[in-house]
């Protein structure tokens, strides 16, 4: 359920970086406050065990498929929801870059579909209280098949949301949700029934590493304001995401809610160099077809979604279609050229 | 076993990263926002265009020339990952049933060309995510996005990561090999079986933490990963970073295929 680069569009895309980006900052912020140098290659190997893990591949009872494990609760649960989500997002950047699983603009709405929902949704809100502190062998299955499923809901709910909002994909929404819900839950109850079981084994084995992930946990008190903090941010991902899908009719409501996003906090520096282009590129962009929703209103006749075709006419996509093959071809010499010549 | 060779790769891209190139050379910081951009202009293109893309082609064919990358391995590797963009891309096909002039004589449902546009972005985006790992080494990345203003937490996370996945990988590599050895078809590889598996590789996993902890304390680490190697923005960065803005620009703004395509049948006609 990786998200892709060409499944997008660069709002949802940006929305969904500066969302996981302040996550990070404050994740990161929130560990060097409580965490003391000990555990940061405690974390680092965690995230190779992560990958390792996944490399074991294991029989699913009944189908005969085999399955693969996901992560992000058995890190939330060993680590602390900050810790772990740092460590999730670090196993997807190396995924998006050596495994091209899942794109470089798509990071972020994978960070936060992968990442956010585990560590803090199902930590916080399912695993913390059924589980309590260390409890014994049944709370902590509850707990972890609960935590495992509730998260992975909501991160396919995300994908589907994020691709419905970018418009490059006809799915209707609704068959897309009954599409991804259902495999999801299965998904879900066999990656819970294994975090369970190795959470159990760890708590058998040895029972203090359970406790001193306690060590990363925010103390009791600050959890009210915490929750209302990530709840907020959520609130404003979401909000910024809707935005931009009603703002794409018009150039001025992309623009603010761009820059609503991304013009505070740490992607500032960055800004300066993308906002030229953001722009022209958001000028180009609002004049092209409406594409929102498009299955909202399915029944609409035929006729009606030609005019959303300005300027295709006969002679120019003849044109494209040449111009298509002969840019081909310069580009195939250019790189043959470029291969000959180096070779000499 | 599927991940095997998954996990080769990774040591080969790896090494392709630290060839002596051009484009090897060149400042990891330009490389990694030239990048981002160069993503950010292909995936800001309308859902059914796909003419206007194919100049974008350009810059994946210079990385891999320039920068000596094996096009065949790229290409597998963009294969390997291509299913989910099928899967949903397959739908517009099926559901936008508009019709679109393509040649004289030739229409085709608008769910094609929707569907080609999404496979061609697919193709530059993941080409290009690739190509740049191909062409930087990995702990350079690691320092540019520290330059660029990551939490220092997050790219130390990263750079233990890239040192211990194949660490790791090989461990898990013996003990997958060693529970195959002793079990027949299917028997073996219950989920029973996989968390006990796996939850000894866990705890393997922490007491290797603590060790290397003792190991790092004892080399001087203080909470932050020094870096030695220095990097400075040279004129060829710059002469590269502002050539690939103005020819993201141009390909964006204009239709340079169509104004070649109009070109070509002025001179045939």
């Amino acid at each position: 359920m990786h998200m892709a680069d060409a499944l997008i569009s660069p709002a949802v895309g940006a929305t969904m970086w500066a969302g996981s980006l302040a996550v990070l900052g404050y994740s990161s912020r929130k560990i060097r406050e409580t965490i003391d140098n000990k555990t940061i290659p405690l974390m680092g190997v965690m995230g190779a065990f992560i990958f390792a893990a996944q490399m074991i591949n294991f029989t699913i009872p009944g189908t005969g498929s085999s399955g693969h494990l996901g992560g992000g609760m058995i890190l939330a649960a060993l680590l602390g929801p900050y810790a772990a989500f740092v460590v999730v997002a670090s196993v997807l950047t190396v995924q998006a870059l050596f495994f091209a699983d899942g794109g470089l603009l798509a990071l972020g709405c994978n960070v936060w579909n992968l990442g956010l929902y585990p560590c803090f949704i199902g930590y916080y809100l399912i695993y913390k209280p059924i589980a309590g502190d260390g409890g014994n062998y049944r709370r902590i299955f509850i707990a972890s098949l609960l935590s495992v499923i509730v998260a992975l809901q909501f991160g396919a709910f995300s994908v589907v949301l994020e691709t419905i909002l970018s418009g490059k994909s006809e799915l209707p929404f609704h068959t897309f949700v009954l599409l991804m819900q259902p495999i999801h839950l299965a998904i879900g109850l066999v990656e819970g029934i294994v975090t369970a079981g190795i959470l159990s084994y760890v708590k058998n084995a040895r029972p203090e590493i359970l406790d001193t992930g306690a060590v990363s946990r925010p103390p009791a008190a600050g959890l009210p304001c915490k929750n209302i903090l990530i709840v907020f941010v959520v609130l404003a991902v979401l909000t910024g995401g809707v935005l931009s899908w009603f703002a794409s009719t018009s150039p001025d409501g992309l623009e603010w809610s761009i820059e609503k996003v991304t013009g505070k906090g740490e992607l500032a520096e960055q800004e300066k160099g993308i906002a030229p282009v953001l722009k022209e590129i958001q000028e180009k962009t609002a004049f092209l077809p409406d594409y929102n929703f498009k299955q909202a209103h399915k029944e609409k006749p035929e006729t009606e979604k030609v005019p959303a075709w300005p300027g295709i006419d006969t002679g120019t996509s003849v044109s494209g279609v040449v111009g298509g093959g002969i840019v081909l071809g310069i580009v195939f010499l250019i790189g043959y050229g470029i291969r000959i010549f180096k070779r000499q | 076993m599927a991940f095997d060779s998954q996990y080769y790769n990774v040591g080969y891209l790896d090494r392709l990263s630290y060839q002596d190139t051009f484009v090897h050379r060149l400042d990891p910081r330009t490389k990694l926002i030239t990048t981002l951009l160069f993503l950010f202009t292909v995936i800001s293109f309308s859902k059914y265009e796909v003419a206007a893309l194919f100049p974008f082609l350009l810059f994946p064919a210079i990385f891999l020339t320039v920068g000596e990358i094996p096009p065949g391995f790229i290409l597998k590797k963009v294969l390997l990952v291509s299913p989910f963009a099928i899967f949903i891309g397959i739908f517009n096909p099926l559901l936008d049933h508009g019709q679109v002039a393509i040649l004289p004589g030739l229409t085709l449902p608008a769910g094609w060309l929707s569907f080609a546009s999404i496979l061609l972005k697919f193709f530059l985006t993941v080409s290009m995510a690739l190509l740049l790992i191909a062409t930087t080494s990995f702990p350079t990345i690691c320092h540019a996005l520290r330059r660029l203003g990551l939490p220092s937490i997050f790219v130390s996370q990263l750079l233990f990561l890239y040192r211990y996945i194949f660490v790791l990988g090989e461990e898990v590599m013996r003990i997958v090999r060693a529970r195959d050895m002793r079990s027949y078809g299917r028997k073996g590889t219950e989920i029973k079986v996989f968390v006990r598996i796996a939850g000894v590789l866990f705890l393997r996993t922490v007491e290797r933490a603590e060790r290397i902890y003792f190991a790092m304390l004892a080399r001087g680490y203080e909470g932050d990963m020094p870096v030695s190697k220095k990097y400075h923005l040279t004129t060829s960065d710059l002469a590269f970073a502002l050539s690939v803005i103005v020819c993201l620009f141009i390909f964006r703004c204009y239709p340079v295929t169509q104004i070649i395509g109009n070109f070509f049948r002025g001179i045939f006609s």
